[in-house]
């Protein structure tokens, strides 16, 4: 079990999770996060920005389904990469997981939130389930600055 | 009856980082039952505390839900694959 993860990529990845979010405003976004996995380090390389299928309360929640699901791993693969997790928006709320998020969550996937604060960008914070499912661990983001060529 | 279980990404480290593993069983309950009896802790992370499948995990014989068959009853035939495919799912404070 990794007891420190963390999670790289860039900012120009970082500014469209945020952008996603903004264009939801006020209903929550969702997308994958496509990249590779190595023990020590995760990186995210690419995005995946994927429709909100929950048709009931798509301002607090967020549902990718199973064919969805597949897309963004076909997707992944066709670009030699993994979907690493998932990211989805919290409008009018903080970049926290909730406990609905909790419930739901998968094991080893990184979950990151983005906070739209009356459809402003706001703090992006990413998370990995703990192994007994009892809780949340905040992930690093090491973000880096120059766009990978 | 021989027949395959695709693991998901996520629960691969549960499961000895396998892809893909063959069991012998009549129906989907039953190969289920194999996989958590020798994987146990995939148990938690399947099943909710009322012992039933957590409703973001999708089970599939071929390219079929198992919601739309006979659920766990479903019976299987030699060579049938099974997929564990996850929903994801999450959301907000507001109830
Ligand atoms: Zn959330």
């Amino acid at each position: 079990m990794i007891t420190d993860p963390m999670l790289r990529l860039n900012e120009e990845l970082v500014n469209r999770i945020r952008a996603h979010g903004v264009e939801c405003y006020p209903h929550e976004c969702c997308g994958a996060l496509l990249g590779r996995d190595a023990e020590s380090v995760r990186e995210v390389l690419d995005l995946l920005p994927l429709e909100n299928r929950h048709g009931a309360s798509p301002r607090n929640r967020f549902t990718i389904l199973p064919d969805d699901f597949r897309h963004a791993e076909k997707v992944a693969r066709e670009r030699g990469l993994d979907p690493v997790g998932w990211y989805h928006s919290h409008p009018d709320h903080p970049a926290l997981p909730s406990e609905f998020d909790r419930a739901h969550a998968w094991p080893w996937y990184s979950y990151v939130i983005v906070s739209v604060e009356q459809r402003q960008p706001g703090q992006v914070t990413s998370w990995r389930l703990a192994e007994d499912r009892a809780r949340f661990m905040p992930e690093r983001m090491e973000i880096a600055a120059r766009t990978r060529v | 009856m021989p027949v395959k279980v695709l693991i998901p990404t996520p629960l691969r480290p549960f499961a000895e980082k396998q892809e893909c593993i063959q069991f012998d069983a009549r129906t989907v309950g039953e190969a289920l039952d194999l996989l958590t009896g020798r994987y146990g802790e995939l148990r938690k992370h399947l099943y909710g505390d009322d012992g039933r499948l957590r409703n973001f995990v999708n089970v599939y014989v071929n390219d079929e839900d198992i919601r739309s068959l006979q659920k766990d009853k479903t019976p299987l035939k030699e060579g049938d694959i099974i997929s564990i495919i996850p929903s994801i799912a999450g959301g907000n404070f507001l109830v």
